[in-house]
């Protein structure tokens, strides 16, 4: 009977009631395409920029990541590689050896990455043959380079053509190589493409004059789950003193900060527009309280003890915090699914201010539920704090009073 | 048998500067199915009077003894269970819930009062045909005359089974006919099951009805007299 009173109560008006689930549907709506739009973008190019290149956990000499200089590597320990991959979730470990150069045709020159690879292994595991856009992957023992479509541009070369890469070795030899180009990739990292030359690792570690050493071994993990832990058992196998262990946050810190900073931003919007709604629902409930004034008092008069009527205004204002929710639900949904599946590319001036920043021209729409759920739970809030009006005020109800309304 | 004793009973009202002295040492006794009316001018104290005795309002001194029950004594919570169990309430207008239909209304008192679904129903059209309101067990109150209302209300007093009845200037809002219908119902309830009715009234007519008609002024008893 409660239940029945409440849901009829909350269509007693029902343009009032339609407006106010209208407005927490609405500031629903927005919020989960924006978070939706935000997390799955920026999830995209962090997990790009992971699954690609930088590995979810990256092993180094320790203060490499700091000081990037080729002198700052570490044996490679093919037993110790062998001992990581047996920690739990750990996909595959991928050694790197990775440096500066001056890449020149004769005609032009410009500063590029060099980064040594193991042909397959590389591409069992950040798939870098499918970035190949003209000519051939590398085998594994490959005296040829392939290089990014971006820095081919600029230096104005194209397969089959040479390439001398010049830099500073390990302790100061010098370093010079001449190397054929035998493919040019197409990565979802305008600014891989921009400078990225992959050799072998042996070549690499020959040009450099490191021998049998490495920068990073790059760690690729099964799935998100638990970094922080796998992170641990890794440190557990090492001697401290001697590798530095980084997660992928720590290792892309820049770009966590820009997605930080943007979702800062955007909160603030969301909470100012959240304030708004909250303003709204308050004030429907007041009025509402209001209008009841007299209804109320006759209720406790006949016998209605307080706590059952506070529960009936309760269950009306959480249904129509129920109602702006399935309806912000159900439309916002199939939008998200939509949209997960379908990535949406930008063009022109948008796409440049992806590819300015780095990243690929890309929406993604997330639909992971822990952003949802959040909304929900702020949906609420806003209901729970708002009900406390008519609650509180229902407390110092005095019958005789009421009812002289 | 004596249910309700009101001793000595006085409220005043504060308001700003100002006391009201609205109701002034009233003693009073009322006998288990009494039909009684208390009138007097507007502003003489009636509503302030049968609002104590229903445990509406505190009194400023004195007491109200129901059933051996010193109402003074009570909690809020207490109270309002007090009421739910031992006082049936008609007021002037808007006695209903507008949401409920007339049966679910006569029910919904009983719903407080813990009454299986099938005893509810039964005796909340039992109590409307009573009333002359067989027909419209399902109308909401928006659909029923002022008369109408009324009688669901004194239908909704009874189905708790209280003690008494209080009603306060319950025909103030009705045309003459709708309310003699209702007199006459409370009449008959009076008379056939023993229901003791306290009311106000401005009217004549309703006074006319009574068998015990305490005349109040300034918040005094001015007469006190038994047909
Ligand atoms: N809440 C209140 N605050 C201040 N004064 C009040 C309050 N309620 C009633 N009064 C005053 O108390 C006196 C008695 O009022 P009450 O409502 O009991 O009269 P009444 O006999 O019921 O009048 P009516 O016939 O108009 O309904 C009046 O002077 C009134 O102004
Ligand atoms: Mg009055």
């Amino acid at each position: 009977m409660i239940l029945t009173v409440a849901w009829r109560n909350i269509w007693r008006n029902k343009r009032r009631t339609l407006i106010t689930a209208a407005s927490i549907f609405f500031a629903l709506f927005f919020a989960l395409m924006m978070r939706s739009l935000q997390i799955g973008t920026f999830d995209k190019i962090a997990n790009d920029i992971v699954s690609s290149y930088t590995g979810h956990i990256q092993i180094h000499q320790e203060g490499y990541w700091d000081n990037q200089s080729i002198n700052n590597v570490f044996d490679r320990d093919e037993k110790l590689e062998q001992e990581i991959l047996k920690v739990k979730n750990i996909k595959a470990i991928v050694p790197r050896l990775e440096s500066f150069a001056l890449a020149s045709t004769g005609e032009n020159t410009k500063g590029c990455r060099v980064s040594g690879i193991i042909p397959d292994v590389e591409n069992k595991t950040t798939k870098l043959k499918n970035t190949v856009v003209e000519g051939n992957y590398l085998t594994n023992n490959d005296q040829g380079a392939i290089i990014g479509d971006g820095l081919a541009k600029y230096l104005n070369i194209s397969i089959g053509d040479t390439i001398v890469l010049i830099g500073q070795g390990y302790h100061a030899y010098s370093a010079a190589g001449k190397y054929a180009v035998r493919g040019i990739v197409h990565t979802s990292s305008p600014e891989l493409n921009n400078n990225i030359v992959y050799l072998t690792l042996s070549n690499t570690q020959e040009l450099y004059s490191t021998e049998n050493r490495l920068t990073a071994i790059s760690i690729i993990l099964n799935d998100n789950g638990d970094i922080t832990k796998i992170k641990k058992k890794i440190l557990k196998l090492l001697d401290e003193n001697i590798y530095e262990v980084m997660a992928w946050d720590e290792l892309l810190f820049e770009l966590k900060q820009l997605i930080d900073s943007k979702q800062d931003s955007s909160t603030i919007m969301l909470g100012l527009l959240y304030m708004i709604v909250g303003f709204g629902v308050f004030g429907t409930i007041v009025m509402m309280t209001s209008e009841r004034w007299r209804e109320f008092g006759l209720l406790v008069s006949i016998g209605m003890k307080k706590i059952k009527l506070m529960l009936i205004v309760f269950i009306e204002t959480l249904l129509i915090g129920f109602l702006g929710i399935v309806f912000g639900f159900a439309i916002s949904l199939p939008i998200i699914f939509h949209f997960n599946k379908n990535h949406i590319n930008l063009t022109g001036d948008a796409a440049k201010a992806y590819t300015d920043l780095g990243f690929d021209p890309v929406m993604v729409f997330s639909n992971n539920p822990d952003f949802m759920i959040s909304q929900i739970y702020i949906v609420i809030f806003i209901v729970l704090i708002s009900v406390l009006y008519p609650i509180l005020k229902l407390t110092r109800l005095k019958p005789a009073e009421a009812l002289k309304k | 048998m004596k249910i309700i004793e009101v001793k000595n009973l006085n409220k005043i009202y504060h308001e700003g500067e100002i006391n009201v002295h609205a109701v002034r040492g009233i003693d009073l006794v009322i006998e288990q199915g009494e039909f009684t009316a208390i009138v007097g001018p507007s502003g003489s104290g009636k509503t302030t009077l049968l609002n104590m005795i229903g445990g509406l309002d505190n009194p400023t001194e004195g007491e109200i003894v129901i059933d051996e029950i010193n109402i003074g004594n009570l909690k809020s919570s207490q109270l309002t269970d007090f009421r739910m169990k031992n006082i049936g309430f008609v007021f002037q207008a808007y006695n209903l819930i507008p949401v409920l239909t007339a049966k679910e209304n006569v029910e919904f008192i009983m719903h407080l009062q813990g009454k299986s679904k099938k005893e509810r129903a039964d005796r909340a059209i039992q109590l409307l045909e009573e009333v002359g309101l067989g027909e419209r067990v399902n109308s909401r109150p928006s659909k029923l005359s002022g008369g109408q209302q009324q009688r669901v209300a004194v239908a909704r007093a009874l189905a708790s089974k209280p003690k008494f009845i209080l009603a306060d200037e319950p025909t103030a809002n009705l045309d003459s006919e709708s309310t003699a219908n209702l007199l006459d119902i409370m009449e008959k309830l009076n008379r056939e099951e023993n229901i003791t009715f306290i009311f106000s009234t401005h009217d004549a007519r309703v006074v006319n009805k009574a068998r015990r008609v305490i005349t109040i002024d300034d918040g005094k008893i001015m007469s006190d007299i038994t047909k």
